[in-house]
């Protein structure tokens, strides 16, 4: 650790950690500001953090009135929730076989998971949308959960880590008549707990926040993921009540923004963890 | 260790679901890119190199691959510079320093699509916080999200203020694998002014975390797509138009499917080039 410095270099750096968290939280301040003030006053254009006159009711009010938010929201929580937990399923025991158990094949099936990794999901994408529209999927949940099922990149944060399971508690679990399945829920599983953990943050927020994909396959408004949902009232309002359009932004951000906070450790104990395999979240 | 055949059961959902969704996809895109076809079509034809030497002189591919390259160079660098200098100024800030990092580290988990519309109300010409400051110095503000010159600016601030704690994190998790006892070591040699032990220190340790950085900002920069299709739709003019809005009005929008195959494939080799960089250079290293 290096010598805290005082004086001088000291009140530089915090002035300058201030300026740069000044600079992190304003947007957040000011689209609550905002999102509280009538829509002449934001026009007046003044350099007021606190209205004059609150227009809580008027902006929020309009806002769940006329913008199914609880919808957005769950269709998030829906959607994502369900890539999670199918990611998780299909992740692990593949990349336990691929850390643990010799096969023909191995090799091959790891060079496909690396390559795999090189692939930015919007590349699939043309080919994945004439598929699931020539089934007639287009606009059902289906076509926003299945496509991103199976994560290569999932299989291989987590076969790093199982790879440091000691083969000597593999062979005891064996002994003791442990099938490979039980051996991968009831050994492998905890033992990876913090790369789940992280890769599933990870796998949140990538997919909360994802415009592309919804926007080509589940474009009608009752399946709208969070951001598509915002994106639909901003349309409609063309910046005509912002008063209104920054409830909506307050009303979608506040459940990520929370959980950022809470989760914080976590988060950033995942960036390092996933950056170290791919790019991190988008 | 001994073959199982329970592999092949533990492996194949993945396997199906990989081949389904990433590998043949790929195999089906470059295909697609030599044809002419579009969705809802009955004919395709093969066309060969048709799109690609389409590609080669579409005015709009190279306004956009150049929207994008200068994107890239206007976030990357800055991104990181700035990172950087938090990170290390961080890293000795006592007991602020916790709050200094959930403040940097906000943007990083938030909607992107709200926080865009919360940075299009900032950019407002006219009643904007970013004009409202600039006229108190006497500045007449740009109309940034609408006018040529600056867009690309706008946008860029905007990709700097979604990433930059992101890249703080990155650089705290290396700066805390440095050895201390070098600073100490330092300091007996005479080297114990903050900027001296950065040059001689800091630096020459963090090389590998900074390049490292550096080519996952430029991964994740290049594919640019949530604030454009949000805030700009690559207006004005081509402005503002960058290469996954390209594919994605050409694939989605006007449905020419061989050819946003093709722009897609040429997506794919740019990236490449990136990640194998990156392969290349840090495979062997143990991050975590």
């Amino acid at each position: 650790m290096p010598r805290r410095a005082l004086g001088l270099t000291s009140v530089l750096r915090h002035l300058l950690l201030l300026c740069g968290a000044a600079v992190a939280v304003t947007p957040f301040v000011w689209m609550v500001s905002a999102s509280l003030m009538p829509h002449q006053e934001i026009m007046l254009g003044g350099l007021r953090l606190v209205p004059e006159e609150f227009a809580i009711k008027q902006n929020y009010g309009r806002v769940i009135a006329d913008v199914p938010i609880p919808r957005y929201l769950m269709n998030g929580l829906l959607v994502c929730t369900s890539i999670f937990v199918l990611q998780v399923l299909v992740a692990v025991p593949a990349a336990y076989a691929l850390a643990k158990l010799s096969f023909r094949g191995r090799d091959f099936a790891l060079a496909a998971v690396l390559l795999g990794l090189m692939i930015p999901a919007h590349v699939p994408a043309i080919p994945v949308y004439v598929a699931f529209y020539k089934l007639g999927l287009i606009n059902t949940y289906a076509a926003l959960i299945v496509p991103h099922v199976g994560s290569v990149f999932g299989i291989f944060l987590l076969r790093q880590f199982f790879r440091r399971i000691p083969d000597e508690t593999l062979q005891a679990a064996r002994l003791d008549g442990l099938s490979e399945l039980e051996i991968v829920w009831r050994i492998a599983v905890p033992f990876a707990t913090p790369a789940i953990i992280a890769f599933g943050l990870f796998s949140f927020v990538v997919h909360w926040n994802d415009l592309f994909w919804p926007l080509i396959v589940a474009n009608r408004e009752d399946l709208a993921m969070p951001p598509l949902g915002i994106l639909m009232f901003y349309n409609e309002e063309q910046g005509s009540d912002y008063g209104a359009m920054m409830a909506a932004s307050v009303l979608m951000t506040l459940p990520l923004a929370i959980a950022s906070i809470v989760l914080q450790r976590r988060f950033m104990e995942g960036i390092s963890l996933t950056a170290a395999t791919k790019g991190g979240p988008q | 260790m001994n073959s199982r055949p329970v592999a092949y059961v533990l492996m194949a959902p993945a396997a199906v679901l990989v081949t389904l969704f990433v590998i043949a996809p790929v195999g089906v895109l470059v295909l697609l890119s030599f044809s002419d076809w579009q969705l809802g079509s009955s004919t395709l034809r093969y066309t060969g190199l048709g799109n690609y030497r389409q590609l080669a002189t579409d005015p709009v591919f190279w306004v956009s691959l150049r929207n994008t390259a200068f994107y890239v160079a206007l976030v990357v660098p800055v991104a990181t510079g700035l990172a950087l200098v938090a990170a290390i100024a961080i890293r000795g800030a006592g007991r602020l320093a916790a709050f200094y990092r959930t403040a940097f580290f906000l943007p990083v988990t938030t909607t992107v699509v709200a926080m865009a519309l919360a940075w299009e109300f900032l950019l407002h010409p006219s009643f904007g916080l970013v004009n409202l400051l600039l006229a108190e110095f006497g500045v007449r503000g740009p109309v940034w999200l609408r006018d040529a010159d600056t867009v690309l600016y706008a946008l860029a601030a905007i990709g700097v203020w979604l990433k930059f704690g992101y890249y703080v994190v990155l650089f705290l998790a290396g700066l805390s694998t440095l050895p201390t006892d070098l600073y100490d070591a330092a300091a007996v040699d005479g080297i114990d002014r903050p900027l001296d032990r950065f040059r001689y220190v800091t630096w020459p340790l963090l090389g590998p975390t900074v390049l490292f950085v550096v080519v996952v900002a430029t991964i994740q920069t290049f594919q640019v797509f949530e604030i454009v299709a949000t805030l700009t739709q690559g207006r004005p003019g081509r402005a503002s138009e960058v290469l996954l809005f390209t594919i994605f009005q050409e694939g989605f929008v006007y449905f020419r499917t061989g050819y946003a195959s093709a722009l897609t494939v040429v997506f794919l080799c740019l990236i490449l080039v990136l990640v194998l960089a990156k392969f290349r250079y840090f495979d062997r290293k143990v991050y975590y």
